[in-house]
């Protein structure tokens, strides 16, 4: 082979390389691992089968994990996009005002998770927490934000809309601001009424930009982690466990590590799948330029 | 149909002013079209009278009715957009009809109408095609089709032609003018290109910087300009207009003040002797470029009075560099110092209308 026939190969080849070694050798290996039963130390690895993947659904910790998972999923991805979508339509006017508030509620995207974490802990705490001291002024009883099993969950997902908006919300305007404006002036030429603009212009023309973040934020919150390591450690009684952190406890803390491999791969499975039926049913009523 | 007047009309964007003090009557049924070079305040004049745009001052009227806070949509007043605007998540029927749904027009109503119309436009076939495949041609006729069916008062149409190729854009032409002539209602056209304002209106205004340089129609354009800026405006290739100063030693002695020396470059003709006449301005030159365009052919002649368009119809090519431009003293145009016509002023009498045997 001549060099210009390789050389193209040669250019590709370090992001390839980084790509097999980081993310296509672990998920097959992670694949490879959930049939044994291993202790990451011992020297040997006993080939199980699919036995941990029986005793994974077997186990209601797993199905509460699993269901923790998809009710904090649904309510982070529809109140991320719901408050972004409208905040954005609201935003996306020229002015300093306007910026200003755009900036600010850009401003948790750019903050660690941790700390992000550790203000809300603080804020939310039953006690001396800056919330229940609002609710207080108010005469509103205190309210266990992380601590109650009802209400940690949903605690999380307020953490979790609060951090996404901003940058929810700059990628609307984004979409918002591709949209011609000449449409508009047709619509109003058109008699068109605000709501039938909004719904037959710029939602469909939104439409890729509202299936992008519905699909990458449901990704992201089925892999949420670092909040619940931080704030709730999947308590209290297994309530805010899911599965990222399911499989870190099993495998990093238990030594379970052919279980939590197990986890991953249904982890991979349900957001595969996700994916897959997201694509089926939505994609078709996307309008693309 | 409706008549449009525009009193006062001053628009301001920012510190600069882009149209200035516009009084001008849009005449009841007309194809009047705006012409002028980008910048001038057309498309903002368009938009205002559609309210797209709110004039900083000024009145504008449709027919009896003051239209300064009135919304667009109720202005009875129906636009095609330069790159037509067409909703591309809607079929080419929902884009026509969409504008019928709003004003909640009975379905029945509704489906006779778009197909009547489309019948007129010819896009029957691509109902239910959506416009990203529809061709520039046939989007157009969309655009046309979604304007028409709200039978309004007055079409505004903003650069409609611009988008498509040179022979679509001819035959898109010859097609508004029989639509216009078919409606019989009030079109405003706004375009830059003055061939399609000639053809097209029955009534040119012509704006630069903001203001009205003249309204006429198109053949008391070409052949009575106001001013300069007119003159240079319209004809391809525009008049040659040239310092007196530096023309009045060709001519005899005319006891005047004026400015400017204006020629059509087809009123122009072309010799290689020099000839003697007592009726002609005759100015030697050198020719820099030949455009032979078949049916004519377009000199380039540099000369003391500058650099000069001489159009001949003459099917030989004139070879010799060294030449001699002659024009009629009939056909030149006077303007004073700040480029006015001045229609009082010229070289020896005029000729009778009449032309008597040779």
């Amino acid at each position: 082979m001549s060099w210009i026939k390789v050389r193209p190969y040669t250019m590709i080849a370090p992001s390839v390389i980084i790509f097999c070694l980081f993310f296509i050798y672990p998920i097959f290996y992670m694949i490879y691992l959930s049939v044994f039963d291993w202790n990451f130390v011992s020297p040997t690895m006993d080939f199980v089968g699919f036995e941990n993947f029986i005793s994974l659904i077997g186990e209601r910790e797993f199905i509460e994990v699993m269901r923790n998972s998809a009710v904090y999923t649904f309510l982070t991805v529809f109140f991320t996009l719901s408050i972004s979508l409208f905040l954005a339509l609201w935003l996306n006017k020229q002015g300093g005002l306007y910026s200003f508030i755009q900036g600010a509620i850009f401003s948790p995207h750019i903050i660690s998770l941790v700390s992000i974490s550790m203000l809300w802990m603080w804020l939310m705490d039953s006690d001396y927490g800056l919330l229940n001291w609002f609710l207080g002024l108010v005469g509103i009883a205190k309210i266990e934000w992380l601590t109650h099993p009802d209400t940690a969950l949903f605690s999380l997902v307020l953490v979790a809309v609060w951090k996404g908006i901003g940058f929810n919300t700059l990628v609307f305007i984004a979409g918002l601001q591709s949209i011609p404006k000449d449409m508009y002036e047709a619509a109003q030429l058109d008699e068109a009424s605000p709501f039938r603009i909004l719904y037959k212009i710029t939602l469909p023309m939104l439409s890729p930009t509202l299936f992008f973040l519905a699909v990458i934020s449901m990704i992201g919150s089925f892999q949420v982690f670092d909040t619940i390591a931080i704030m709730t450690q999947g308590g209290p009684i297994n309530s805010t466990n899911t599965f990222v952190y399911y499989i870190y406890e099993n495998g990093f803390r238990f030594f379970k590590i052919g279980y939590a491999s197990a986890a991953g791969v249904v982890l991979l499975l349900v957001i595969s799948l996700l994916t897959i039926i997201y694509f089926k049913l939505l994609a078709s009523r996307v309008h693309y330029r | 149909m409706a008549q449009i007047v525009l009193q006062n009309v001053t628009k301001i964007f920012k510190d600069e002013e882009v149209v200035k003090n516009l009084n001008v009557t849009i005449k009841d049924g007309s194809f009047t079209v705006l012409v002028g070079p980008s910048g001038c305040g057309k498309s903002t004049t368009l938009r205002m009278i559609a309210g797209l745009e709110t004039q900083t001052s000024g009145d504008i009227w449709i027919d009896d009715q003051r239209v300064n806070d009135v919304p667009p949509g109720k202005r009875n007043i129906a636009m095609v957009f330069q790159n037509y605007a067409l909703y591309p998540t809607m079929t080419v029927k929902e884009n026509i009809e969409f504008g019928l749904v709003n004003k909640k027009i009975p379905k029945e109503e509704r489906k006779k109408l778009v197909s009547e119309i489309s019948e007129i436009v010819g896009l029957t076939e691509f109902f239910n095609k959506k416009p990203q495949y529809l061709s520039g041609g046939q989007r157009q006729r969309v655009a046309l089709a979604r304007a028409m069916v709200k039978k309004p008062k007055v079409f505004i149409l903003d650069e409609p032609l611009s988008n498509l190729d040179a022979k679509l854009r001819s035959q898109m032409r010859t097609e508004l003018i029989q639509l216009h002539k078919r409606l019989g209602t009030t079109f405003v056209y706004v375009t830059h290109d003055q061939v399609e304002a000639m053809s097209m209106g029955d009534e040119i205004i012509i704006l630069n910087k903001g203001e009205i340089k003249q309204v006429d129609s198109p053949m008391d354009i070409y052949q009575d300009p106001s001013n300069t800026f007119t003159a240079e405006f319209i004809g391809t290739p525009a008049m040659n207009v040239v310092s007196y100063e530096r023309v009045c030693s060709l001519l005899p002695d005319i006891q005047t003040n004026a400015g400017f020396i204006g020629f059509r470059p087809e009123h122009t003709n072309i010799h290689s002797t020099v000839i003697d006449s007592d009726n002609r301005l005759v100015i030697p030159g050198e020719i820099i470029t030949r455009e032979t365009l078949g049916s004519e052919v377009i000199y380039q002649v540099n000369s003391k009075v500058g650099t000069c368009n001489v159009k001949s119809f003459l099917s030989t090519v004139e070879r010799s560099n060294k030449v001699y431009m002659s024009i009629s003293y009939d056909d030149l145009y006077f303007f004073n110092k700040n480029g006015e016509r001045m229609r009082d002023v010229a070289v020896g009498k005029k000729k009778p209308l009449v032309l008597e045997g040779v």
